[in-house]
């Protein structure tokens, strides 16, 4: 009878299927598999994809090796708190630091360029929020993420974090050129 | 086998209460809409601060406050009302006693408890983590003890749901399979024990790490295995309301399933597949393969999504052949205009459904693609989406079946029942805009969980476009109208409780009534036209298909704009 009582055939892997729904089954099934191998394509077609290249870090190896960047790419600096705006050369592994609440240093790159840049945390879990790109990633402390980036517009950027990290989470917002 | 206890034929519904088992739906049910009311007035806090223009709260308030809505609505009004729709869908509608009553109100306590010290230490202040509370940003020991707790509570609530089962087969209070609403509680139910099994396993170290206990706690672990509750824990809200769907097809038009078959290997695939749903929420992390990526947030090829889009055709479906019988035949849509749309507990339901498959699953499944997660990852896109889900699909439907209760299991006549009428509508329909413009300024990349959009106090603030500003504050316009519409319902159900005229009860028993086999069905077929039994039903899937596909390809495209990451 009705979904509130037990079904009349004890069967119920038996009942017949109607013509509708099994059409919409069919169809339905057919649009889950074009998404399954939407996802798997763009791997091969795609220039989108996020990498997955991780190695443990700790707050001192990281900071260490963003030091030697900036100490050897700075080429001026920028607010109060005198940012050094670093421009590494294109292709190489550019470093940047997410901590309370502050992303550092500022990064200046070349449009068209390929740079490996590499993301942490110094404490809490932080969102690299790339705008007005648009891209999303979660910086995860004790994990060095290594991302491939290729800019294709010249422009100012603003990185934001968009991962809750306290109280002072709502001036945790970076920048990043592209010439 | 006899034990000491009555059963109650309600005379409005014809629907056999067990003692225990009412008093404990009650209770359940009770304390849901109390956490639904604390939850919607924080709700208030919220949306009144992320309304730029009136940015009301602190930043330190505004965070303690969003920690304790996220908490209260997402866990302890769904699990609290999930508990009492476990309840009905074994003790009432097999018409058999509850299996160990004792220990039913042994879990009660422990979820009331649990979630009594769960919100004393997020009010404490020290405990501002949000509901995801990510190590290594740590809450007070309370703040996991009162969840775990909780979690332990609501485990045992599912022992005795499925002994309640058990009981029934063993005292042949039905005969053959269960019902298909019993169906779906039992996939609930199952999801569930999954998932707060998941709970306690992170959340007892977390525990203990805050207690200086241990360490560390892995802060990737941590995001794995919590997400296999945070996210699983809104799949047993999935299997739940659509169980109440199917309830409520029945309730409203008498609708039996168009095929028991489609409908219950709908629910297996959710068994098998739905949970791997809860790695969409790392999609953006380090450290986890493309291939684990791939195959988990496809849910394993989408076949949880198939039984979504199943289930979304099925239930309306079921009402139409159920309509057409009655003779609403003309065209596409008599069936549906001829609906009893004065009826909070149809107009609720359906109005669920819609937003339920075209907001929420459409985003859900854009934003749970692995490439696509990149432009709206930790937006208020995501927000935008569980809002969808869990407050249109979720609350609205279990706000739609507490109409029903409140004649049927607390004998109340509604109070203000034009109110009632137009509340699902209110409701319904400003969360709709309420999504909308929220994964409209996601799209645009405003952050969620963010007290400030202008970023007061930064030297190198980022400026957002004036339209996500127009849309942040649309939020805050529609969040009201929506708060508004909860708090009718709040209300309406709890005025009726108080000061509604009392209903005469019905007989009571000393013995179960046996649940009646049905006749056998006849082949649906016999209604429809052109050869389709539900032909206005497929023509509304259909739109939903087209806007579907649009909507995926045209994020691809956007997607295709973004800089070169690989």
């Amino acid at each position: 009878m009705t979904a509130m009582h037990p079904p009349s055939e004890r069967l119920w892997y038996k009942h017949p299927i109607d013509r509708v729904e099994g059409t919409w089954i069919a169809l339905a099934l057919t649009w889950c598999l074009i998404m399954f191998f939407m996802m798997v394509g763009w791997h091969v077609w795609g220039d989108q994809n996020l990498s997955t290249e991780t190695y443990r870090t700790t707050p001192e190896q990281f900071s260490d090796k963003t030091q030697a960047m900036v100490d050897e790419y700075t080429v001026r600096t920028e607010t109060v708190q005198e940012t050094p705006v670093v421009a590494p050369p294109p292709g190489s592994d550019v470093y940047l630091i997410a901590r309370l609440w502050s992303f550092w240093p500022i990064l200046e790159l070349e449009k068209g360029q390929t740079y490996r840049l590499h993301l942490t945390s110094m404490d809490y879990n932080h969102g690299f929020s790339l705008q007005p790109a648009n891209i999303n990633i979660q910086v995860v402390p004790g994990f060095e993420h290594v991302v491939t980036i290729t800019p294709n517009q010249s422009g100012t950027y603003s990185i934001v974090c968009n991962e809750y990290c306290g109280i002072g989470h709502h001036q945790m917002v970076g920048r990043l050129y592209v010439k | 086998m006899s034990v000491a206890t009555t059963y109650r034929t309600c005379p409005r519904s014809g629907l056999q209460f067990e003692k225990n088992a009412e008093r404990l739906i009650k209770a359940n049910a009770f304390v849901a809409v109390v956490w639904l009311l604390i939850g919607g007035l924080l709700a208030i806090g919220v949306v009144l601060t992320r309304w730029p223009a009136v940015h009301l709260l602190a930043p330190d308030t505004f965070y303690m406050v969003l920690t304790a809505h996220g908490l209260d609505m997402l866990i302890f009004w769904i699990i609290f009302f999930e508990i009492a729709v476990l309840y009905v869908a074994s003790s009432t509608l097999l018409r058999s006693r509850l299996a160990t009553p004792r220990i039913a109100w042994l879990a009660f306590a422990l979820m009331v408890i649990g979630s009594v010290v769960n919100n004393v230490a997020v009010f404490r202040g020290a405990s501002s983590v949000m509901m995801t509370s990510y190590v290594p940003m740590m809450a007070e020991p309370n703040f996991y003890l009162g969840l775990i707790l909780f979690a332990v509570g609501a485990l045992i609530a599912c022992f005795v749901f499925f002994g309640t089962l058990v009981v029934a087969k063993r005292e042949k209070t039905y005969e053959g399979s269960v019902p298909l609403v019993t169906f779906g509680a039992i996939t609930a139910a199952i999801i569930a024990v999954f998932t707060i099994s998941s709970g306690a396993i992170i959340l007892i170290p977390t525990w203990l790490l805050a207690m200086g206990v241990i360490d560390a706690v892995d802060p990737l672990v941590y995001r794995t295995v919590w997400w296999a509750f945070g996210h699983s824990s809104q799949q047993i809200n999935v299997a739940a309301h659509i169980s109440v769907w199917y309830l409520v097809a029945a309730i409203a038009f008498g609708a039996k399933p168009m095929s028991e078959r489609v409908s219950r290997m709908a629910f297996l695939l959710y068994i098998l597949f739905l949970q791997l749903a809860a790695a969409h929420h790392l999609l953006a992390d380090p450290g986890l393969s493309t291939g684990w990526k791939v195959v988990n947030t496809s849910y394993f090829m989408y076949f949880a999504v198939l039984a979504s889009m199943i289930h979304g055709l099925t239930i309306p479906g079921a009402m139409e052949v159920a309509q057409r019988k009655k003779g609403y035949t003309r065209g596409m849509f008599e069936w549906l205009r001829k609906a009893p749309w004065g009826n909070p507990t149809f107009s609720g339901v359906f109005i669920s459904i819609i937003g339920f498959g075209f907001l929420g699953g459409i985003s859900g499944v854009m934003m749970g693609t692995e490439q696509l997660n990149m432009i709206i990852h930790n937006t208020v896109y995501v927000p935008g989406h569980f809002h969808a889900t869990v407050v249109i699909g979720t609350t609205l439907t279990f706000m739609a079946l507490t109409y029903y209760l409140i004649p049927v299991l607390f004998r109340r006549e509604m109070i203000t029942p034009t109110l009632a009428k137009w509340q699902p509508y209110l409701f319904g329909f400003s969360m709709y805009f309420f999504c909308l413009v929220m994964m409209g300024a996601g799209t645009l990349g405003v952050a969620r969980r963010h007290w400030d959009m202008a970023f007061g106090g930064a030297p190198q603030a980022y400026e957002w476009p004036g339209a996500a500003y127009l849309m942040m504050g649309l939020v805050g316009i529609a969040g009201i109208a929506a708060i508004a519409g909860g708090a009718i319902f709040v209300y309406v159900t709890v005025g009726s409780l108080l000061w509604g005229k009392e209903l005469e009860p019905g007989e009571r028993s000393a013995a179960f009534t046996p649940v009646p086999r049905a006749a056998p069905t006849v082949v649906a077929q016999s209604y429809g036209s052109m050869g389709f039994a539900a032909p206005g039903t497929f023509t509304l899937a259909m739109i939903f298909l087209v806007t579907f596909v649009l909507y995926y390809f045209i994020n691809w495209k956007y997607l295709s704009t973004l800089w070169g990451l690989s």
